[in-house]
């Protein structure tokens, strides 16, 4: 009789499909990269198999039940997809200037004819993960996989067992790259439920300063998962503004998991914008490691139909004279549901840290929920922070005024759901950007029920 | 223009407005005064059009319609403006935007091509100089953050703009500086034509030297206690509310 050793968890039919694809995975293509992240996967891996997939008994997971992606047997996305997606599809999707960098990843595999880059200033660079790994891994090797935490996150394992390709942003030290890099990331299953493992590592150095775009999508007509794992390690006196665009499609399920990391006196605003996928959930941690640096969070998300959308976000003080302000605001309708969950932790060091933090919902029918939770941890005695939530309807005083000037219901709802909202976009720094999301916020609304 | 006959209004239940008659023409300007909580408010809201009031009884015929039957959009579309006692912030949505969708709705109504963006910037800052508003306050949401005096000027600033046929201004003169004060007074005299009219509601006659109302109208728990001229006002500050209260009241209304 032989026995074989597996670990318990690794039997779990759940979890099979994930295994199997591993298998063939490192058999094929996989195996040209360099050790070091074969043994990323690995660990990525081992991490995977040990772990279970949360249930709404984890506190993190609480209000997201996410039995909708375990029951499905997920593929891995290996073959591009060919003639469905139009050039002309992925064009309508930029924005900007039309010189600004631009990475398109289909089913997580760059296309480098849809691609364009160049321009650039000296040293930086914008290219494909997979690329960089190979011609460019003194670069990479020291950040890759060392700020995305595994042994919390089942997801974030499993992204990294499959780490293949996705975006590598590197600004040099003191370098300005003005055009923000553009990466978009378009999901297409046609014959069966696929995953895709997109990963992005952003480096600034000391004093270098960009923009990124995360820009995720789908056009698809069968389910499929969207497992993002995204790194930002800002150098001191760096400054990255971060936009990340869901806008998955209905049978999108989406799970990003983004690690920041903030040296001495650097800047990071970033802005998430949730507005697809049946089910989507983004864990955003910032971790503010060295003294003086400034965090700015902001968030939009709308949540209609069936949808579920889930912002869970972090912000670590660690050191003194930290800033952290923090909105997000939410639009939910329809029988969605949407969860925020708000956690900044001052440590005993981080003495002078201001902190503000704030998520508002706005509720547009009787059938939307929000469970929304700010956290403050605070060991720190000398520090100013405020934190709050709220949830409610549209204002009958203020439909009332508006009507009372001439402007129709369903106008009025529409304007203060906008100013409801616009708040928010007002914060985002890259004017095209404000346009864009403006134009995006005009559309839903008139979508949503107010506009009835 | 406006008749009000034997209203009757009540809120959660309560009758606040208990029979109030006033007839207002075209030209004429009504100061309606009265002690805290007498209902004049009520008054204002209802002919605005506010749905928590119910009418128990009684008619509102403004132009020959019955007004209560339209809905406040409706109103306002047909020129009747309240200047409200208390003005609602409405957060990210910025004075020039809002006042040119009501605007714009209020054109559409008439059959009057819409202004865009730039016409009508014009048109506000025009207003706005007039009006002694500063222009950063065009672009701020409304009313957010806006100091009481601020909020009462934006009031009248609206119907400055808007130039309603009838308008019935809340107390607009409480919280106001005296240089404010002279300002929105002009407003209301700037609008002072023979098409259009005015009911000012007012808690001093210190406005009423000068806006000279054509009426002035003491109403006292729900009712039109005593109606007269110019001069009632100055015996009202003189002699206080109690003195009407003694007096039967008389029969109201021009
Ligand atoms: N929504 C409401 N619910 C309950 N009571 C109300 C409501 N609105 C008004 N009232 C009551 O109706 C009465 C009249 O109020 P109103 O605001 O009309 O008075 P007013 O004459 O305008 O007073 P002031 O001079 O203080 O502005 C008050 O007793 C008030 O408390
Ligand atoms: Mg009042």
């Amino acid at each position: 009789m032989t026995t074989t050793l597996v670990s318990p968890n690794l039997t779990v039919p759940e979890k099979a499909h994930y295994i199997a694809d591993f298998e063939l995975f490192n058999k094929n293509g996989a195996t040209v990269a360099p050790a070091w992240v074969r043994q990323l996967r690995q660990k990525g891996f081992a991490r995977f198999a040990e772990m279970n997939f949360p249930t709404m008994k984890d506190e993190e997971w609480k209000y997201t039940s996410v039995a909708p992606i375990v029951k499905v047997p997920f593929r891995l996305a290996v073959e591009y997809p060919s003639g469905v997606l139009a050039k002309t599809e992925i064009e309508g999707r930029f924005f900007g200037q039309p010189g600004w960098p631009r990475l398109v990843f289909v089913n997580g595999i760059f296309s480098r004819e849809l691609s364009s880059i160049s321009g650039l200033p000296k040293g930086v660079l914008v290219k494909s993960l997979g690329e960089a790994l190979k011609e460019n891994p003194e670069l990479v090797e020291p950040y890759l996989g060392k700020y995305a935490r595994l042994d919390d996150s089942i997801f974030a394992a499993l992204g990294t067992a499959f780490l293949q390709d996705g975006a590598f942003v590197y600004l040099p030290t003191g370098v300005v790259l003005e055009k923000p890099a553009h990466l978009l990331f378009v999901s297409t299953a046609e014959k069966e439920a696929t995953v895709v493992h997109p990963r992005i590592l952003v480096v600034a150095e000391a004093g270098s300063r960009g923009t990124v775009i995360e820009n995720h999508f789908g056009k698809s007509g069968q389910p499929y998962f969207s497992n993002v794992v995204t790194e930002i390690v800002v150098g001191e006196e760096a400054s990255v503004e971060h936009y990340k665009l869901q806008r998955e499609d209905e049978n999108g399920f989406h799970i990003a998991t983004t690690e920041v990391f903030q040296k001495r006196a650097s800047r990071y605003a970033g802005f998430t914008l949730d507005a697809g996928a049946q089910l989507g959930r983004n864990t955003h941690r910032v971790v503010l490691d060295g003294p003086e640096v400034d965090c700015r969070l902001n968030g939009l998300y709308f949540a209609a139909g069936k949808q579920h959308i889930d912002n869970h976000t972090a912000i670590e003080h660690r050191f003194p004279n930290g800033k952290s302000f923090e909105v997000y605001k939410g639009i939910v309708d329809g029988r969605a549901r949407a969860v925020y969950n708000g956690k900044v932790f001052v440590r005993q060091a981080a003495q002078k840290t201001d902190s503000k933090q704030t998520n508002k919902n706005l509720i547009l029918s009787d059938l939307a929920t929000v469970d929304t939770k700010p956290q403050l941890e605070i060991f720190a005695d000398d520090v100013k922070c405020t934190h709050g939530a709220t949830v409610g309807q549209l204002d009958e005083s203020a439909i009332f005024y508006l009507t009372a000037r001439g402007i129709s219901r369903p106008n009025a709802a529409r304007l203060l759901t906008f100013g409801f909202a616009n708040d928010v976009l007002n914060h985002i720094e890259l004017e095209p950007m404000r346009v864009e999301l403006e134009a995006e916020l005009l559309a839903r609304l008139e979508a949503s029920s107010v506009a009835k | 223009m406006l008749e009000i006959k034997n209203l009757r209004v009540a809120v959660g239940g309560k009758e606040i407005l208990k029979g109030i008659n006033l007839s207002v023409n075209a030209g004429e300007v009504h100061a309606v005064m009265g002690p805290n909580g007498s209902g004049k408010s009520t008054l204002a809201q209802v002919l605005a059009g506010h749905p928590t009031f119910q009418v128990i009884e009684g008619e509102v015929t403004y132009e020959g319609r019955n007004l209560l039957e339209m809905m406040p959009e409706d109103r306002a579309k047909e020129g009747v403006f309240m200047a409200f006692q208390y003005p609602v912030e409405i957060p990210g949505v910025s004075n020039a935007y809002f006042l040119r969708s009501a605007y714009n709705e209020i054109r559409k109504h008439r059959g009057e091509e819409e202004l865009d963006a730039m016409e009508f910037l014009k048109l506000l800052r025009q207003r706005a100089k007039l009006m002694n508003i500063d222009e950063s306050l065009l672009n701020r949401p409304v009313n957010e953050g806006f100091s009481g005096g601020e909020k009462k000027k934006n009031e009248v600033f609206q119907m400055a703009v808007l130039e309603p046929k009838l308008a019935i201004l809340d107390e607009t003169d409480s919280g106001l500086d005296i240089d404010a004060l002279k300002v929105v007074a002009e407003g209301v005299n700037q609008l002072r034509r023979p098409e259009r009219a005015t009911v000012l509601i007012t808690h001093y006659q210190r406005i009423l030297n000068y806006i000279t109302p054509d009426y002035v109208h003491v109403l006292v728990d729900g009712k039109i206690v005593r109606s007269g001229g110019k001069e009632l006002a100055l015996e009202l500050e003189e002699k206080g509310y109690d003195w009407v209260r003694e007096k039967e009241a008389v029969p109201a209304g021009a």
